[in-house]
């Protein structure tokens, strides 16, 4: 079969050299799938153990094309998303608004800091009976618990920024004659930025993580946390493995798609950092 | 102004905060507006601390804990870093599994929970699996990384003092990668610590920190439930300081490595 494709691809163009190199590279990796995709099939069929327990990968097509077709998936992922977002929008205003105003200031620093640095290594899933508690069961206390936990890395990486700010970029904006706003908004921030962003992308990573095993324990309504958790119950393991594929390519979506474009806009083009 | 007498007011300042914010939660807690239960005063969360230490549960279930996250932990440095380093050193390797492992990281490691349970029951095997799961990846991606980037000029210049594979490997390759190895292992033991809390939530056992939160949270004991955030906090907190700063300093800036992982 690869050789079929080989063919026709090359038939296609056959003067052109980076065609078959960029074809050369999607096989190298898909090869390795196709290996281990193989091997879960001998598994499956040999029935080692349970079919019902370890379905092959056509019974997790098929109800990946069953839920996403009757529309249940979709309807997950959603949900899934828009929780994300809310949690890590919120996040991201708490985590950058204390981070800047702890890398400006010295007396909000001495006040933020030490209960920052008691909270934040505690593994973010520890409070989450705590919050369930305090705010009920469902969606606010997961995104409240989200915005929470993703707020720590936003938080740290732009009180690095800003205390990174080369001092004598500031000095030399200042004695050009900049105001305190135009020196926070074209020196300190484009500055900080590099480390701002990282600080997000690393809140959104910890925010997808959390939110996966918090819908799993707040009983929301829908969402693939709650898919796959429920559908434990009654031994749907293809449904299962449908929710985590889809839960894989979300992550790997956020990844690539937003912040490496963001990244692109922005820091790249000022020449912060090559890529 | 000194440095000095800066450093001395940051401390003040610091010490003003705590004791403002541990006021006001108290304050909070005894006013009534919230339900006692929920909202224990600090006095009753030391005392259900100190009860749960002295009768040795909270000792059990800590033990019960780092069993799952050493164990696992474990599992991740032996498979984490020889493939890291084959990845790094076999072009094949690498061509094989880095697609796999890119394929792989972005399911969190809590996804994987209830598969788990249906696949290996509840107890110590399912925790253990996940936490190795957690682990394993920032294992591997920096060792991978820091044996890529160990600088070639210091290959040449053993290769050419004359030092075999074996050599170039031990006294080379290895020393030159550890600032990686070690930040790799820092950022495993973090995400394991956070994983076995969450599949001791949810793969519910009879002992561990995680399980014993979480079983709190259906008597509402919110005091046994603060009491165990501090421990698991100290416990992390104690780790991250204590076991990975001496390492380091026994190791990597001992062998003068340090600067050249920041630069």
């Amino acid at each position: 079969m690869q050789d079929a494709v080989t063919t026709i691809a090359v038939g296609g163009a056959p003067d052109r050299p980076q065609a078959r190199e960029r074809l050369r590279v999607v096989v190298r990796n898909v090869f390795p799938f196709i290996v281990v995709g193989a091997i879960w099939e001998i598994v499956a069929l040999a029935g080692v153990f349970p079919r019902r327990l370890f379905p092959t990968l056509e019974e997790v097509a098929a109800s990946f094309i069953r839920l996403t077709a009757a529309g249940i998936l979709p309807h997950h992922a959603l949900e899934t998303v828009i929780r994300l977002l809310s949690g890590f929008a919120l996040a991201a205003l708490i985590g950058v608004t204390i981070g800047v105003l702890m890398g400006r200031s010295r007396r909000a620093e001495d006040i933020c800091l030490p209960l920052v640095s008691i909270c934040a290594p505690i593994p973010g899933l520890a409070y989450a009976p705590l919050f369930l508690l305090w705010f009920g069961l469902g969606n606010i206390s997961a995104v409240l618990l989200v915005g929470f936990v993703s707020a720590f890395p936003i938080l740290f990486n732009s009180w690095t920024g800003v205390k990174a700010v080369k001092e004598i970029w500031v000095r030399s904006a200042q004695s050009m004659g900049a105001d305190d706003r135009r020196l926070f908004s074209h020196v300190i921030l484009p500055g900080a930025l590099p480390y701002i962003l990282t600080g997000l992308r690393l809140g959104l990573a910890q925010a997808w993580r959390i939110l996966v095993a918090v819908e799993m324990l707040a009983a929301v309504p829908w969402g693939l946390g709650w898919l796959i958790f429920g559908a434990r119950e009654f031994l749907n393991t293809d449904t299962m493995l449908a929710g985590i594929a889809v839960i894989g390519a979300i992550g790997l979506g956020l990844e690539k798609l937003v912040f490496q474009k963001i990244e692109n806009y922005t820091v790249v083009r000022w020449g912060m950092i090559t890529s | 102004m000194t440095e000095q007498g800066q450093r001395t007011r940051s401390v003040l300042r610091a010490a003003v905060t705590l004791a403002a914010a541990a006021a006001v939660y108290e304050l909070l807690a005894r006013s009534g507006y919230f339900a006692a239960a929920l909202l224990p005063t600090i006095p009753a969360i030391v005392r259900a601390l100190i009860a749960m230490l002295a009768d040795g549960t909270m000792i059990q279930h800590a033990a019960f804990t780092m069993y799952r996250v050493m164990f696992g932990f474990g599992l991740a440095i032996a498979v984490g870093i020889p493939l890291g380093i084959l990845m790094a050193r076999f072009q094949r390797v690498e061509g094989f599994f880095l697609p796999l492992v890119s394929a792989l990281m972005p399911i969190p490691s809590f996804a994987l929970v209830p598969l788990f349970m249906l696949w290996f029951g509840i107890g110590n095997l399912t925790t253990i699996l996940i936490v190795f799961y957690a682990a394993t990846f920032p294992m591997v991606f920096n060792t991978w990384s820091g044996v890529r980037s160990v600088n070639p000029w210091w290959l040449r210049a053993a290769g050419a003092m004359g030092a075999d594979e074996q050599k170039l490997f031990w006294k080379v390759i290895i020393p030159g990668a550890s600032p990686f190895i070690i930040t790799g292992m820092r950022q495993a033991f973090l995400r394991a610590w956070i994983a076995v809390v969450g599949a001791e939530m949810i793969a519910a056992s009879d002992w561990g920190l995680g399980w014993v939160i979480f079983d709190a949270k259906e008597f509402l004991n919110a005091d046994i439930m603060l009491a165990s955030l501090v421990v698991i906090g100290g416990i992390g907190f104690a780790f991250e300081r204590l076991v990975f700063g001496s390492i380091e300093r026994a190791t990597v800036q001992r062998w003068g490595m340090v600067r050249m992982a920041k630069g």
